[in-house]
């Protein structure tokens, strides 16, 4: 199968940050607020640099979306940040009503998303937010994999009209796909090339689903590795066309089940190509301390979970 | 500039329209929107505010902005907005029915010129224009963002954030103003939400207050002539608009109970008759 090494691990909203910079240089309509989360969000360069385009705001997330979105009416392209849970469910209705309903120019940039938070414990970890944000008319929705796609998706976020929720992580993760890539919105990701099965990802876990490819690849199982790096809108074309190939398919995020992207995928293979499917997400449940990899383990989320979720599929197949 | 004479017969107008918007509908807010009849036709027409119609865009750019975030007050905003000439006041006639760009709370969706942003969940524009002053701040735009809120409205948490926010970031292109008519759905104000002292609270917040009469023209034009003078100075203004819900009416003044609620044909009409037609009904 593809190699993909690791060129030495880095957090994701590192990847923001810079890619917020790097936009924010090109584009001086680009502006940025956070609440109170300058370091954690990665905007300390930007606030030093475009100290005039940079806003403060205080604990004060509503208040921080809708300052975004009268940002963007005048011409502005509004990046707003915090954790990934108080970017989301706790302003649902601001992001509707004033970012959504009101097709504003709004990046809903939202750092610390999933389990992987870690020590935080539940309270800051969301697994809810993909459904939140998928569930709003018009709302791009994108979960990148490592530092170099949130760089590279976070440029294009900034090149795009319209409201886009971009997702990231706190972890350092492996960094393995290419650090000149291009990201194309709404397009997937091939990232390994399979006939026995689907394995569809999303966000930090596309680099388990590659780990899992590679030990079923020992077993004899040839598997397919798509990264969804974009939830909405989704590529279908490119995942139908892969599960008619392959009749097996697992789908692996870090979010729960409702809302999330495996139902994306069974929604949207059920009228298409029905398919045997497996999923690997935090179910219906709530986070909890420990490191990122413990609660990876724990939550059924790692490589070792999607390989034995890819050979059920498989298994279910060969039983027709 | 008009004079206070033309004012009041614009305001009249508009009153006569909301009755009749209203009532047509048989639906929406009469009760919020004739309070601030008085003030808002000051804004529109009583040369404080600069807009035009012919070039008006949603960007806001070479005029002053216009937020209301009480999105319930349809009524007296499109009826102003028609009045203004953003679009014809037959118009008025489709308020909240199907396939109408006058929806019941503000869209953008609808592409009705003249509206910035859609409203409706409160509490969420003084955020909003507080972002449109900050805007026209970067671009050295120099007009003016206004911004209306209900004194019901401002029992949201969000109107304080914002509060906070806008004295900390010295935005001083800013002028809200507060309808304060001390009337919400389910009743008067301080006894629903203890809103309290409104003038202490938004002074303690940092902001320039003024207070004044909401349904006298002299002092209208008096206190937004004095909310302009005070802006560009470090500190954000509050007006405090001193109103009577269902001002105009008489048994729908003073009184919540036509916050959200349309009168039958038979009440449209004793309403009417006490509303002089000014400048012809739509």
């Amino acid at each position: 199968m593809k190699k993909y090494t690791d060129t030495g691990k880095k957090d994701t909203r590192s990847g923001f940050g810079e890619g917020l910079y790097e936009a924010a240089a090109k584009n001086p309509d680009v502006v940025a607020l956070t609440a109170d989360l300058i370091g954690s969000v990665k905007m300390g360069k930007f606030a030093k640099d475009f100290p005039e385009r940079f806003f403060q705001c205080g604990i004060a997330e509503a208040n921080m979306i809708g300052t975004a979105a009268g940002l963007a009416l005048t011409g502005k392209t509004a990046f707003a940040s915090s954790f990934a849970e108080f970017v989301t469910g706790r302003v649902y209705d601001q992001i509707r009503q004033e970012v959504a309903y009101g097709h504003t120019n709004v990046k809903i940039a939202a750092s610390h998303a999933g389990i992987t938070l870690g020590e935080d414990g539940a309270t800051h970890q969301t697994m809810e937010d993909i459904a939140l944000m998928r569930a709003l008319p018009g709302m791009v929705v994108i979960n990148p994999c490592d530092f170099n796609q949130t760089k590279a998706a976070t440029i294009a976020a900034a090149e795009y009209y319209g409201p886009v929720y971009l997702r990231f992580g706190r972890p350092s993760v492996p960094n393995f796909t290419p650090e000149d890539q291009k990201f194309e919105i709404g397009k997937a990701i091939i990232m390994n090339e399979g006939t026995d099965v689907t394995i569809i990802a999303t966000g930090h876990l596309v680099w388990e689903a590659l780990k899992a490819a590679e030990s079923l690849e020992a077993e004899g199982v040839s598997a397919e590795v798509i990264d969804i790096a974009t939830i909405k809108p989704l590529d279908r074309e490119a995942v139908i066309a892969s599960v008619s190939k392959t009749g097996a398919v697992v789908c692996a995020e870090e979010h729960n089940m409702a809302g999330g992207l495996g139902e994306l995928i069974a929604g949207t293979l059920a009228g298409s190509c029905p398919a045997h499917m497996e999923f690997v997400n935090g179910q219906d449940r709530f986070g909890q301390s420990g490191t990122p990899s413990e609660l990876l383990t724990a939550y059924g989320l790692d490589a070792g979970h999607i390989a034995e979720a890819a050979r059920r599929a498989v298994a279910k197949k060969a039983k027709e | 500039m008009v004079s206070i004479e033309e004012l009041k017969k614009i305001s009249s107008q508009v009153r006569r329209d909301i009755i009749r918007m209203v009532s047509g509908a048989a639906s929406g807010h009469p009760g919020g929107s004739m309070s601030s009849t008085d003030f808002l036709t000051a804004l529109y027409f009583g040369g404080v505010m600069k807009h035009d119609p012919a070039t008006w865009t949603r960007s806001g750019k070479g005029q002053d902005v216009f937020i209301l975030s009480a999105g319930h007050l349809t009524p007296v905003y499109y009826s102003l907005l028609a009045r203004a000439g953003y679009f014809p006041v037959e118009e008025l006639s489709t308020f909240r029915k199907f396939g109408s760009r006058l929806q019941g709370h503000p869209s953008i969706e609808a592409g009705l010129p003249g509206v910035f942003q859609p409203s409706g969940s409160l509490g969420q524009g003084l955020s909003l224009a507080a972002g449109v002053a900050l805007g026209k701040r970067i671009d050295n735009d120099g007009n003016l963002t206004y911004v209306l809120l209900g004194d019901g409205e401002s029992e949201e948490g969000q109107i304080w954030e914002a509060a906070m926010f806008c004295a900390h970031h010295k935005i001083d292109n800013l002028i809200a103003i507060t309808d304060w008519n001390r009337q919400q759905i389910d009743g008067n104000v301080d006894s629903v939400g203890g809103l309290g002292d409104l003038e202490s609270k938004w002074k303690s917040f940092g902001w320039e207050v003024i207070s004044c009469d909401g349904h006298d023209f002299g002092a209208i034009l008096s206190a937004f002539g004095k909310a302009k003078g005070f802006t560009g100075k470090g500190k954000p203004v509050m007006l405090l608009m001193n109103t009577e819900m269902g001002h105009g009416v008489d048994f729908m003044a003073g009184t919540c109970e036509w916050h959200g609620k349309a009168p039958s044909a038979e009440l449209a009409d004793k309403a009417l008759a006490q509303i002089e037609e000014t400048l012809g009904d739509y």
